[in-house]
């Protein structure tokens, strides 16, 4: 029954009059996704795209029904907007706000600890579920209804995924755009465990990039699995020449866990399919399922 | 947002953080200034550029006079510093400051920094000051000391005293140094620093606690709430491509090959270069054009790696996605007319009204080959690079 979003979401945009809101949220009715409502302070009790308009989350929840949010508000607001979706209960936020201060987000995790909230991105292309809805920025038409989970860190990677997968046939149960910022609502590992319980998942496809450890402990949990889904990943910037720093400290904190190399053997240590270019995921998806 | 030395200094003194006096100079005429006013015994030359390991590159003097102050300064200013973190081209200095010298007994680390995966803040603390942090962290792990504090967690007057003992300070040195710790956090956390490290941070003969040289970097995303420290950026130390990259929003970096790239998102960036190196070229740049990928974003990333002189050919890769590929295809079709297409040009366009925008490029007149898969396009580029070659 796929993950995240099934045809119970019922989703809100949070900053549904602002520009992005609106384009993004027109496209996700088009698409077909469950959209009750949008929430923009001051804006209450009007109406926008012919949804109803209200001054905050927990309003919008009481009348709607709604459990899953969008938010697409500037970054100086996007924390506030999550800890009132988190707030007002919601089981899904999607934050697709690019340039949220890091001191924001990590405030943010703190106070969702143990709250039942699940936050995807900041700084993601979203959630879709093929021909269910969708609760981002990508384009739907690349993707299809079928049985490949992909959780991605980069947006135009996952677009290209969805596109191979959907060319061979496979299509995708969901993707998952977990985003590229230091702190962030779902890991890979997160991801991993969604897909692993669903039974409509029947292969799963991870696109990582240099930087960070996440791919790194993806792959230990890959390796612990008792109960086995074939997995296929990329990993994106073998060929990045590594950045001037200005102190020597970021490159201790990780211990060399975070070029490309590291992350592919590690994957592969795990019994991952790891694809060398990113125009190869598609096939070794199809190839991993194969066995 | 990197920041030089002196101003992370006078953040430091502000925090009431011990620092040696000192003063920036433009020109020599400035250094001889003030050296005078510091008039002391020793002191120290140190050229100002975003980059660390300067004392070998001879961007930091130890002088004895006014006189050797300004010999020194004299000799820094212009002087293209090559460091292991500057890369082969060095850094030009444009500013040199000039301090007090200081009687260090011992030299110690200290560093507060975002950790990646800890979603925290991370301490570190050594009693190997004065030398590469990575250095010590290789040969002696046991030597670093380090706490991970939990997401929004602040450092507590607990974790101080624990590093302050393990460090193995005592008495007053111990109590000057756990202020000094609570400081610097309270610095990078109410700054919204990614980064504060103070290497060496000297024990001086008389007990006290100073910090010898800081660097300090901040969340680019937090600067709107920080405009003091905004205006502390110093644009010299920026590449003048990546300077006008960022005028348009662009997300720019300048690299050592000759095949220039422009592509949306970040990953795709990555996946390309990754893909271009399979096929034997290096890419010139890596150029994200971001998510909103407007006919005139497109024109001016276009444009910007043209002008380039080391780009010898050039691989637009542009997943549409929300984007219309004939409006990409339009403004990249007027930006190669304005520039006179001379170089080869390879686009490989995806998304949204995709066959639209290849007629376009096919319709110009214009020398550009249009591709349909990315490993096509990176094999073209690089053949036709190596061919012009």
């Amino acid at each position: 029954m796929a993950v995240l979003i099934t045809p119970e979401t019922k989703v809100i945009c949070q900053g549904l009059t602002g520009s992005q809101g609106t384009f993004h949220s027109e496209q996700a009715i088009k698409y077909g996704t469950n959209m009750v409502g949008g929430v923009t302070p001051e804006k209450g009790a009007t109406s926008h795209l012919d949804l109803p308009v209200f001054d905050t989350v927990a309003e919008a929840v009481a009348k709607t029904g709604a459990n899953a949010s969008g938010v697409f508000v500037p970054p100086e607001f996007a924390a506030d907007a999550i800890l009132e979706a988190v707030e007002a209960g919601l089981d899904l936020v999607v934050c697709i706000t690019d340039g949220i201060p890091v001191r924001d987000m990590q405030r943010v995790k703190r106070e969702m600890h143990g709250r039942k909230t699940r936050l995807v991105g900041p700084n993601c292309s979203g959630v879709i579920t093929p021909g269910v809805g969708k609760i981002g920025i990508m384009p739907g038409y690349v993707h299809s209804p079928g049985k490949i989970g992909v959780i991605s860190r980069s947006g135009t990677l996952s677009y290209e995924t969805a596109m191979q997968t959907s060319n061979l046939g496979l299509g995708q149960s969901t993707v998952i755009g977990i985003g590229g910022d230091l702190v962030s609502g779902t890991n890979f590992v997160d991801a991993l465990e969604l897909f692993l319980d669903d039974p409509d998942t029947a292969g799963i496809i991870m696109i990582g990039e240099i930087g960070g450890t996440i791919e790194i402990e993806a792959a230990e949990f890959v390796k612990s699995w008792n109960r086995k889904k074939p997995v296929a990943a990329f990993i994106a910037g073998a060929a990045a020449p590594p950045g001037r720093r200005l102190g020597h400290a970021g490159a201790i904190v990780s211990s060399g866990m975070e070029t490309a190399e590291a992350k592919k053997e590690a994957l592969r240590s795990a019994g991952v399919r790891v694809a060398e270019s990113i125009v190869e995921i598609g096939e070794s998806m199809r190839d991993a399922l194969k066995g | 947002m990197d920041i030089h030395e002196y101003q992370a200094k006078q953040i430091l003194a502000k925090y009431g953080i011990n620092v040696p006096v000192g003063d920036i100079a433009y020109q020599t005429h400035e250094a001889e200034r003030v050296a005078k006013w510091l008039d002391e015994d020793v002191m120290v030359v140190k050229a100002q550029i975003h980059a660390g390991d300067r004392g070998k590159a001879g961007g930091v003097k130890i002088v004895r006079s006014v006189q050797e102050a300004v010999e020194a300064a004299d000799d820094m200013f212009g002087m293209r510093l090559v460091t292991p973190q500057t890369g082969p081209q060095g850094e030009k200095v444009h500013r040199v400051y000039i301090e007090a010298g200081c009687d260090i007994a011992d030299e110690l680390y200290f560093c507060v920094l975002n950790g990646r995966d800890a979603n925290g803040i991370t301490v570190i603390a050594s009693t190997e000051g004065g030398m590469e942090i990575e250095e010590v962290a290789e040969k002696t792990p046991e030597k670093i000391l380090r706490i991970n504090l939990a997401p929004g967690v602040e450092l507590q007057p607990h974790h101080a005293r624990k590093l302050s003992y393990d460090l193995g300070l005592k008495g007053k040195t111990a109590r000057a140094a756990r202020k000094l710790m609570m400081n610097v956090f309270r610095a990078f956390y109410d700054l919204d620093a990614t980064l504060i490290e103070i290497n060496p941070l000297a024990l001086t003969n008389a007990g006290d606690i100073v910090a010898i040289d800081c660097k300090m970097s901040f969340d680019d995303d937090a600067l709107y709430r920080h405009k003091d420290i905004e205006e502390l950026r110093d644009d010299a130390e920026i590449d003048p491509l990546e300077l006008e990259a960022a005028r348009h929003d662009l997300n720019y970096v300048k690299l050592t090959g000759n095949i220039g790239l422009m592509v949306n998102g970040a990953g795709l960036s990555m996946a390309t270069m990754d893909i271009i190196k399979q096929f034997g070229g290096k890419p010139a740049n890596f150029l994200d054009v971001s998510g909103a990928a407007t006919p005139e974003r497109v024109a001016a990333a276009f444009k910007l790696i043209y002008s380039d002189p080391d780009v010898k050919g050039i691989l637009v890769n542009i997943f549409g996605g929300m984007m219309r590929c004939d409006s990409i295809a339009e403004g990249l079709v007027s930006a190669a007319r304005e520039v006179g297409l001379g170089k080869p040009l390879v686009v490989r366009l995806e998304g949204t009204n995709v066959k639209l925008g290849r007629k376009i490029l096919e319709g110009s007149g214009l020398p550009i080959e249009s591709v349909k898969g990315m490993a096509e396009a990176a094999e073209k580029i690089v053949n036709a690079v190596k061919k012009a070659a």
